[in-house]
C-alpha cells in the first residue's frame, strides 16, 4: 500500500510539550526560527512526502536499484523525478550553515523532515542521509577550500555523499581496514583498495558522487590509530569547478538484499583513485565519531518509522477486514478483525511505542541542539550536561527503537493474517525494510557494549541515576492526576529497577567485564524502555491540562502513555535478572553442546 | 504583467467537515489553500515569468483573519495578499463573494488578467469568476486548460465535453483553469520562508466601498451522498468484451 499520513500534529506535540522546543527556540543560537515557521516548513514536507515520495515507495522495493555491466547503477523509474523534486524544494540544506547555503535550523527540525521522509520511502530516504552524515564530516574536519568546493551542491542535494568505511574483513572492527592511500606529492593521495556495503555508492539520480573513505597511511600504526579519512569525487573537478574526468571509483556489484531493495549497496573498487585528506592524517576514526551520534540517532529514528508506516496500514486493514463475531456483537454478524482483543492489543502496543519512540528520538535530538546552542554561548557546564543526557541517548535510540520495530512491523503482518505474508499486501516490506536497522550504523550489541561501556561510565553512572532521579519526581506528579495513579506507581516501581540494574553494572562491570557485556542487551532494553515511560510520562502530564490541541488527539496521547506505563512497562522487571546474571551462564555450554 | 489570482482558504477536506446552521460548512478551524486555486497561483506565477517581469497578487475572502492558505500561495511565489476578512460576510452568497472579490481586485493594484479556479472544492458554485468579470465589466474566459499572453491579447484553450475551443480575448480578462492547467509546485524551503514577510493587507466590505451586505440565496437542506449502488458482476465467458462494449455504447461514450 502506498498512502501514508504525515503525523503531523504529534510531531509538533512531542516537539512541544516533551521535547521543549520553546527552550530551544529560546537559545541565542537558534532565536532567529520561530515555531510557526517551523509548523509551515513541516506541513508542506508532510504534504511534500505523502503526494510525492510515498508512492514510490512500493515500486522501490519490487523494481529496485539494478546494477548495469557497465558499472552504472539505476534506480527505480519514480525515484528521479522524485528527488528531483526534493532538491527543489530545499528542506536539506535547513539544519546547515547558511554560510554554505543552510538556514542554521535546529537538528530537531531536521529529524522531523528525516521522519516524513524515512516513513514515505526508507531506501530513497538513504541517499539523502548518507549525503547528511558526509556533510557533517566535511563541515566539522574539512579546510575551508574543500567546504567552498564541496558543501553547497551537497547541502542541496545536487551532489550526493557517502561513507566508506567497510572491508569485508572490516566490520563492527573498523580497525581492521587494508585500503591504502599513497601521498602523489601534489597534495592529493592515490587510494587503492576495495570497500563493501557502500549504500548509494552508485546511482543516477545526482551528477556528483562524493565518497568519504577510511584508508591506511605508509607507515601507520595498525588498528584505529592507523585510519585517516579522505575525501574521493566520482568525478575529479576543472578548475573552474565543473566536472572533468571520471576518477578511479566504480561500483563493481550491488548485494541483494531482504528489504531496502530501492537503495543499492554497492561494492566499491578503489584503483588509484584521487582523494584528498579530510582533517588530520591518522585522526579518521576520530573525525568518523563525529558524525556518529548522529547518524545513529536517524538509524533510530528510521525503527519509528517504519513502525509508524506499518501501523498505519494495519490498522486500516484491521477496519476493513471482517472475520468471526467480537464479543457483544449481533450473532450471525462478521465483525471487523479491530473488535477483537487480540487485535486491539496488538494495535495499541504499536500505537504506544510508536508515541514511545518519537518521544525518545525527538528528545534526543533536542539534547544534542541544547548541547551545541550553549557551546555556542560559551556556557560550558550547560553544554556538558546536554552533551552527556543526548550521548547517553543515542545507543537507546538506535537500539531500542530498531530492536521494538522488528517486532512492531511483525505485529502489524501479524494482523493481516495469512495475507500479511503475500508479499502484494504490502505489509511484508515494511517487516523486510526495518530488519536492517538494527544491523546497520554499528549492530545492536555495539550500541548496548556503548551503553555499558562508555555511557554508564559518564560520572560514574551518575548521567543516568540523574535522568532516573527526574523520572522519580514525575511519577509522583503523574501521581496526582485522575485515572494516572496505577502508572505513576508502575514508573516508580520501572525506575527502582533501572537504579538496582545500573548500580550493580557500575559495582561489578569493572571487575567482570564479560558479565558486564553479557548484561549490556538486556539493560539497554530495561534503560531504554524506562526513558521512553519517563518521557511519555512528560507528555501525559502536558496532554492533561494543554488546550493548544484537538481534545480527542490529547485524550488519546493521555491514554496512550497509560497503555505503555501499565502494560509495556512492567516487562523491564523480568530483564533484571539477566542483568544481574553472570556471564558463566551464557558459557556453560561448549559450542559442541549447544548444537 | 500583473496577474491577480483569486483564492479560497477551505477547511482540510482530508478532515470530517462540519456545518453551521445555515447548512453552510464550519470553517473556524485552520484553512488550507483550496487545492483546485493552486493550478491558477502556478499558472499566473508562469505567466509573469514568460512576460520577464511583474508581480502575481492575491485575493481572498475568510473569516477571522485566517492567512494559512494565503501563506501557501505567497510561499509558492506570489508577492502579495488582499484579504477581505468581515464578519457580516459569513455564509456570503456567489454573487456577494464576487462582488467582494471584485472590489479586493481594485485593492490589489493595477493588472492585465485575473485568474481564478472554475470552481471551489467546499462550495462548488462553479459561477464566482464570471460573475467576477461581470462586476468588473471584463470579458470571461472560463475552463482554460492552456493560457498564453500575446501582447494585448490572450490565447486560452477552452476546455469543452468534445474537445477545446481556441479563444483569444482582449486583456484585461478574467479566465478561469481547470486542474491539471499545470502541475502546481510545492512551495521551496526559502519560499516559506519569504512569505513570511509578505504583504497581506486585511480590509473589511466597508473599505472596499461595500456598505450594506445581503443576499438572497440560502441552503435550504443538505442530503447525504446516495450510497454507491452494487455494480453488475459479469462472468467472462470468452465473450465478455461485447458486453463491455455494448455497456460503454449505451452510455454513449464510444
Amino acid at each position: 500500500m502506498s498512502t501514508y499520513t504525515p503525523p503531523t500534529d504529534d510531531i509538533r506535540f512531542v516537539m512541544t510539550h516533551v521535547a521543549d522546543l520553546d527552550g530551544i527556540l529560546a537559545t541565542e543560537q537558534f532565536g532567529h526560527v520561530d515555531a510557526d515557521s517551523l509548523a509551515a516548513v513541516l506541513d508542506e514536507v508532510a504534504r511534500f512526502m505523502a503526494d510525492e515520495v510515498a508512492p514510490t515507495n512500493v515500486d522501490g522495493d519490487r523494481i529496485g536499484s539494478q546494477w548495469q555491466p557497465d558499472g552504472t547503477v539505476v534506480t527505480p523509474p519514480s525515484f528521479a523525478p522524485a528527488y528531483d523534486k526534493w532538491v527543489a524544494s530545499g528542506f536539506g540544506a535547513m539544519p546547515f550553515e547558511a554560510e554554505f547555503g543552510g538556514a542554521d535550523f535546529p537538528w530537531i527540525s531536521a529529524i522531523a523532515v528525516q521522519e516524513l521522509f524515512t516513513s514515505a520511502n526508507m531506501a530513497l530516504s538513504l541517499c539523502p542521509l548518507l549525503t547528511q552524515g558526509a556533510i557533517d564530516a566535511i563541515l566539522a574536519h574539512g579546510s575551508d577550500e574543500q567546504k567552498a568546493t564541496y558543501l553547497p551542491k551537497m547541502m542541496t542535494g545536487e551532489w550526493t555523499g557517502t561513507m566508506n568505511l567497510t572491508e569485508p574483513q572490516a566490520g563492527s572492527d573498523v580497525g581492521a581496514v587494508t585500503t591504502k592511500a599513497e601521498p602523489n606529492g601534489d597534495g592529493s593521495w592515490s587510494i587503492t583498495g576495495q570497500k563493501i556495503f557502500i549504500t548509494f555508492g552508485e546511482h543516477d539520480l545526482a551528477e556528483q558522487i562524493m565518497h568519504l573513505v577510511l584508508a591506511r597511511t605508509p607507515g601507520s600504526p595498525p588498528g584505529t590509530k592507523g585510519i585517516s579519512m579522505f575525501l574521493v569525487p566520482k568525478f575529479l573537478l576543472n578548475d573552474d569547478g565543473s566536472l572533468g574526468e571520471r576518477n578511479g571509483a566504480s561500483c563493481v556489484s550491488i548485494e541483494h538484499k531482504l528489504g531496502i531493495h530501492g537503495s543499492p549497496t554497492c561494492v566499491m573498487s578503489f584503483e588509484g583513485a584521487s582523494g584528498w585528506l579530510v582533517g588530520e592524517e591518522l585522526d579518521g576514526m576520530k573525525n568518523m565519531f563525529t558524525m556518529m551520534n548522529n547518524a545513529r540517532l536517524s538509524v533510530g529514528l528510521q525503527g519509528l518509522c517504519i513502525s509508524d508506516r506499518a501501523y498505519q496500514q494495519s490498522l486500516e486493514y484491521a477496519q476493513e477486514r471482517d472475520q468471526g463475531t467480537a464479543i457483544g456483537a449481533e450473532k450471525g454478524t462478521s465483525s471487523p478483525i479491530i473488535e477483537h482483543p487480540d487485535v486491539r492489543r496488538m494495535l495499541m502496543t504499536q500505537r504506544a511505542w510508536i508515541d514511545a519512540m518519537r518521544a525518545l528520538t525527538y528528545t534526543n535530538a533536542a539534547a544534542l541542539d541544547r548541547a551545541d546552542a550553549a557551546a555556542a554561548s560559551g556556557d560550558s557546564d550547560e553544554a556538558r550536561r546536554w552533551r552527556e543526557l543526548a550521548d547517553l541517548m543515542i545507543p537507546l535510540s538506535k537500539g531500542v527503537c530498531t530492536d521494538v520495530c522488528n517486532e512492531m512491523t511483525s505485529l502489524a503482518l501479524q494482523i493481516h493474517g495469512g495475507m500479511g505474508y503475500v508479499e502484494e499486501t504490502g505489509a511484508a516490506q515494511h517487516y523486510r525494510d526495518a530488519r536492517i536497522a538494527a544491523i546497520y550504523e554499528g549492530t545492536n550489541g555495539i550500541q548496548a557494549a556503548d551503553l555499558v561501556g562508555r555511557k554508564l561510565a559518564m560520572r560514574g553512572g551518575a548521567v543516568i541515576t540523574d535522568l532516573l532521579d527526574e523520572f522519580e519526581s514525575r511519577a509522583e506528579e503523574l501521581g496526582a492526576i485522575d485515572g494516572l495513579s496505577t502508572f505513576a506507581d508502575r514508573l516508580a516501581e520501572a525506575v527502582g529497577t533501572a537504579r538496582t540494574a545500573t548500580a550493580h553494572l557500575v559495582e561489578h562491570g569493572p571487575s567482570d567485564p564479560r558479565s558486564l557485556l553479557a548484561a549490556s542487551g538486556p539493560y539497554l532494553r530495561l534503560l531504554g524502555t524506562t526513558v521512553c515511560a519517563g518521557l511519555l510520562a512528560k507528555g501525559a502530564i502536558a496532554a492533561s491540562s494543554a488546550d493548544d490541541f484537538d481534545p480527542a488527539f490529547l485524550e488519546a496521547k493521555v491514554t496512550s502513555a497509560k497503555f505503555f506505563g501499565e502494560q509495556i512497562l512492567p516487562t523491564t522487571a523480568g530483564l533484571l535478572a539477566a542483568v544481574t546474571s553472570p556471564a558463566d551462564d551464557l558459557y556453560a555450554l561448549t559450542p559442541t553442546q549447544l548444537l | 504583467m500583473n496577474v491577480i489570482v483569486c483564492v479560497k482558504q477551505i477547511p482540510d477536506p482530508a478532515l470530517p467537515g462540519e456545518l453551521d446552521a445555515d447548512n453552510t460548512l464550519k470553517r473556524d478551524g485552520k484553512l488550507i489553500l483550496d487545492e483546485s486555486d493552486s493550478y491558477g497561483v502556478e499558472m499566473a506565477l508562469q505567466l509573469v515569468t514568460a512576460a520577464g517581469g511583474g508581480a502575481v497578487s492575491l485575493v481572498s475572502m475568510a473569516p477571522n483573519e485566517e492567512v494559512s492558505g494565503l501563506r501557501t500561495a505567497l510561499a509558492m511565489g506570489a508577492e502579495k495578499a488582499v484579504l477581505v476578512s468581515d464578519p457580516s460576510l459569513a455564509g456570503a452568497d456567489a454573487l456577494t463573494t464576487a462582488k467582494v472579490l471584485a472590489g479586493a481586485v481594485g485593492k490589489a493594484g493595477d493588472y492585465d488578467l485575473v485568474i481564478a479556479g472554475t470552481e471551489s472544492s467546499d462550495g462548488y458554485t462553479g459561477t464566482v469568476p464570471e460573475q467576477i468579470a461581470e462586476v468588473l465589466g471584463l470579458p470571461s474566459v472560463t475552463f482554460a486548460k492552456s493560457i498564453a499572453v500575446d501582447g494585448d491579447t490572450v490565447k486560452v484553450e477552452r476546455q469543452t465535453e468534445a474537445g477545446y475551443d481556441e479563444v483569444t480575448c482582449p486583456l484585461p480578462a478574467v479566465v478561469s483553469v481547470t486542474a491539471g492547467v499545470v502541475e502546481p509546485r510545492y512551495p521551496s524551503f526559502k519560499g516559506i520562508m519569504a512569505a513570511k514577510s509578505k504583504p497581506v493587507e486585511n480590509v473589511t466590505a466597508a473599505d472596499l466601498g461595500i456598505e450594506s451586505v445581503s443576499w438572497a440565496q440560502s441552503i435550504t437542506a443538505v442530503e447525504d451522498a446516495p450510497a454507491r449502488e452494487a455494480g453488475e458482476i459479469i462472468e467472462d465467458d470468452g465473450e465478455t468484451f461485447n458486453k463491455i462494449v455494448e455497456y460503454l455504447d449505451n452510455l454513449k461514450v464510444i
